[in-house]
């Protein structure tokens, strides 16, 4: 239904945004793949020109526009610190998704969006390429033209991945866990990361939530939140996913639906509203109110008061935090931080740039793999001078960055979840 | 069109990765912040002088221009490549070459972006003041070559008051050093002083040497609201006659402080018509005697709210007044000329008078504001293209906005420079004889024409 609705030019969503932009150059000293690449058409103004260009109809739609539009982690930088607050995001993503139409997917985002949108998410075979899309091409064979067209160098060299866990979280647990009477209901939008490979983040947001008398719901029927799709210009996919999970999450009248994940919050808060134009407006307003109830996990641990609950069980650790992009731009930075600090026995020490993009930018990472690496040792490096034990963040594509790049550098500082930590230190 | 074989020489020289020539990349080295875009045949991206060299000379040979660009982040399109040819870029060129804590200088490649470089030296206790708005990403080279000011001039100068010596490779190809690390010295012509803001049609520069300071000790930011905007005006002489050079003298118009308590709601009164933000620095007892000294001194001139920060985030409160005068305008008018006049400080008062007179005639909106310290003020005349007759209507306002400053005898432009943009208005500020001088001049260090033709003066006629 959508899908026919919304086929208007993208770029004509954002033709006024487009404007905004006077070309000062601010975005030169915020934009992190600007700081990899180190050429102008990584800048955000760069890709805002491009976009005017592709809108004219002056350029042609070839190899070169394309990579030019893929240099961007859609971390939303750009935004926070432009004097015009050109939504550069926005831009691209629309700028992909014209792409995308005008050209067709890459088989690369084609597979992606194939397995993203099958119903079978508890399927393990079908979660590789989805958020794992480029681990997935390990078993690519080299000779194929998919690894030709899309050089990754990472493959087969030292690149640490994470296990995929044997059980996925979801299958570990009924739909419906029932709390205590008088205590919200919570719908938990679990994400494919947490479900297929971190599923101790899916654990530790569970226990805490229990702690705390809530009624959990994790409804069967929910899907990946498309945001894989969205990066290489599929919103169509992310269109029908934004549907489904509409329909699977607002189907239990819970208070809140809540995510552990930065990412998957960043799609239900802001992409679903923002892809769904204003031509299907009984939609847009669901997925608004969808968005409204959106909660991420550690905003509502803090209010729902568990800060009395944390004691200095275990170890003590000296941490750092890292800012998710999809938390820094939802404003998501001070409840962390303040569960943290307020926890006995941890010592949180702030790192240079918390709030620097770790590089991963979904497929970012896999078309430009070294560009990734060279902004994540940059992150490395920051964490490492804090002295840190543990880095701790709230999203599971920042703690498998985080990863990789730590252990590339020989660091041995453990990468936390928030909310593992959280989990480890309640009262018993 | 450039020959195939002149790319091929180029990637010769600076390795095939340094070279662009896709439309994409062309497009992306066509913009500077004036909004105007011409685009380039190919983008080449040099690393030292020898390079730079090269390039010169096989442009004489072919008889290619090429246009020097750092950030790209000028408001004159001093950078941008009219008529097609070669944009050199230098960011390439970004390494600190050295910190001399004996004797207070630094020498820099032209590609390091200027908060870098004062981070830097801010670390070992010294202090690079020349402080352009665009601080956070323009390039140093950038700032040399258009002689970058800021609010810190009223005190500390602008770009060329802080450069010694540098390393150039003219237009010819010939690299040469001027100037040097001595705080004297009077051998030959200053060339050093002539390259500073000749925006990059006299030489490339590929390494410069700074003069730096102690970093000062304290710093105190003040913010005064007056009644009117004379009040304001009058504030500016009256502190610089009391003997007090604060480090900064920032001025804000109602205009400006209508958009920006409109947006942000500051807590600016309302019966406030203009606001100056004022900083001293140095010695801790002197500027707390300095800051008393002021609020006494401005007292009679209709103020009506002063307030003093007490620590470095209350600084900060105080200057996102200034900080959001740019993302404010907007809601003004979607188009702005940002113009950068300076008239002579004790003038201030007369000009923005003019000003007022030119709006009222032209029915459009000026915003001003700027650095009434040292006499300039960023007059931003706010249109919207779409509607017809509004862009003519704005350059006639502009000519007229310059016309006043020099009748006060200022000049039409402190720190922006010429480039393309200010090109047609030259001759209202320079005689026949002065601009016969200067191309002479340029004719002499380049006798083809080829680097950055067609900017600043206007060769022909």
């Amino acid at each position: 239904m959508t899908k026919k609705m919304e086929k208007i030019d993208p770029l004509k969503r954002v033709e006024a945004d487009m404007k905004k932009c006077v070309k000062c150059g601010a975005c030169r000293a915020n934009c992190p793949a600007f700081s990899a690449f180190e050429r102008e058409p990584a800048t955000a103004r760069g890709k805002v020109a491009l976009a005017q260009h592709i809108m004219k109809g002056d350029i042609t739609l070839d190899d070169g526009t394309y990579a030019a539009m893929s240099k961007c982690l859609l971390c939303g930088s750009c935004v926070d610190k432009c004097p015009n607050q050109v939504p550069t995001d926005e831009i691209v993503i629309a700028t992909r998704e014209a792409l995308a139409q005008r050209r067709g997917l890459t088989t690369f985002h084609k597979a992606v969006g194939q397995v993203i949108k099958t119903r079978k998410l508890m399927n393990l075979g079908a979660l590789a390429a989805s958020v794992l899309g480029p681990l997935f091409f390990r078993k690519v064979p080299t000779t194929s033209g998919l690894r030709l067209r899309f050089p990754m160098p990472f493959l087969g060299n030292s690149r640490h991945i994470p296990q995929i866990a044997k059980k996925p979280f979801m299958s570990r647990h009924p739909e419906i866990i029932q709390g205590e009477p008088g205590k919200p209901r919570i719908v938990f939008f679990v994400g494919c990361m947490t479900n297929f490979v971190y599923t101790e983040i899916g654990e530790a947001t569970l226990a805490l939530f229990k702690h705390l008398g809530c009624t959990i719901i994790i409804p069967k029927n929910q899907q990946c939140c498309g945001l894989p799709g969205m990066s290489g210009g599929d919103l169509d996919t992310v269109r029908e996913l934004a549907e489904q999970n509409l329909e699977a999450l607002e189907a239990h009248q819970a208070d809140y639906v809540m995510t552990a994940c930065a990412t998957c919050g960043g799609a239900l808060h802001k992409l679903y509203p923002l892809v769904i134009g204003k031509r299907n407006p009984e939609l847009k307003q669901r997925l608004q109110a969808l968005a409204e109830k959106t909660v991420d996990a550690a905003v509502l641990l803090q209010k729902l008061g568990l800060d009395p609950e944390l004691t200095g069980e275990g170890e003590d650790l000296r941490i750092t935090y890292h800012d998710p992009c999809h938390h820094r731009t939802a404003g998501i930075t001070k409840e962390p931080r303040g569960l943290l600090k307020g926890t006995p026995g941890i010592d949180l020490v702030e790192m240079e740039g918390a709030d620097r993009c770790c590089g991963l930018g979904g497929t970012f990472n896999v078309y430009h793999y070294e560009s990734s690496l060279k902004i994540n040792a940059g992150k490395s490096a920051a964490i490492q001078a804090t002295g840190a034990d543990a880095v701790v963040t709230g999203c599971p594509g920042c703690i498998m960055q985080l990863s990789d790049g730590l252990k590339q550098a020989g660091h041995k500082t453990k990468v936390l979840h928030t909310v593992e930590l959280l989990a480890r230190k309640i009262r018993r | 069109m450039l020959a195939a074989q002149i790319i091929q020489k180029l990637r010769e020289i600076v390795g095939a990765e340094n070279v662009a020539t896709e439309v994409q990349d062309m497009i992306c080295y066509g913009y500077d912040a004036t909004q105007m875009e011409f685009l380039p045949e190919c983008v080449v991206h040099p690393d030292g002088s020898a390079e730079v060299s090269q390039i010169l000379e096989l442009a004489n040979k072919e008889g290619f221009p090429v246009f020097p660009r750092g950030a790209g982040s000028g408001f004159t399109g001093g950078s941008l490549p009219k008529g097609g040819g070669v944009v050199l870029v230098t960011t390439r060129m970004n390494r600190i070459l050295r910190i001399d804590t004996d004797n207070l200088i630094a020498e820099v490649e032209p590609g390091v972006v200027t908060e870098t470089f004062q981070i830097a030296v801010e670390k070992l206790g010294l202090f690079y003041p020349p402080d352009p708005a665009s601080l956070k990403f323009s390039t140093l080279g950038g700032n040399v070559a258009e002689c970058a000011g800021g609010p810190r001039a009223v005190k500390y100068g602008v770009t060329k008051d802080f450069v010694m010596g540098l390393e150039v490779v003219l237009p010819t190809g010939k690299v040469i050093r001027t100037g040097g690390e001595t705080v004297k010295g009077v051998v030959g012509y200053d060339l050093t002083k002539l390259i500073c803001g000749s925006e990059g049609t006299l030489g490339v520069v590929t390494k410069i040497i700074f003069k730096l300071l102690p970093y000062p000790e304290a710093k105190k930011t003040m913010l005064a609201v007056f009644d009117s905007i004379d009040g304001a005006a009058r504030a500016v002489s009256t502190i610089i006659k009391g003997k007090i050079i604060p480090t900064t003298l920032e001025f804000l118009d109602h205009a400006t402080l209508t958009c920006v308590e409109r947006r942000f709601n500051l807590g600016i009164p309302k019966e406030g018509r203009a606001v100056l933000l004022i900083e001293v620095d140095g010695d801790r007892d002197l500027i707390e005697k300095q800051s008393g000294q002021i609020h006494t001194l401005i007292q009679p001139l209709g103020l009506v709210q002063f307030r003093i920060a007490k620590d470095a985030a209350e600084s900060e409160e105080l200057w996102r007044v200034r900080r959001l005068v740019s993302p404010s305008l907007r809601d003004v008018n979607p188009d702005k000329f940002n113009e950068d006049i300076v008239v002579p400080r004790s003038k201030v008062p007369d000009v923005i008078r003019r000003i007022e007179q030119i709006q009222n005639r032209y029915d459009i909106p000026i915003v001003n504001f700027g650095h009434a310290g040292d006499g300039n003020i960023h007059v931003n005349i706010m249109i919207d293209k779409s509607i017809a007759g509004q862009e003519e209507k704005a350059h006639e306002a502009i000519k007229e906005v310059f016309q006043a400053a020099l009748d006060l005898g200022g000049t039409m432009s402190g720190e922006h420079g010429v480039g393309l943009a200010k090109q047609p208005f030259i001759p209202m500020e320079l005689s026949a004889d002065q601009i016969g001088a200067m191309r002479a001049i340029k004719l002499a260090l380049d006798p083809n024409n080829i680097l950055n033709p067609g900017k600043m003066l206007p060769l022909q006629g």
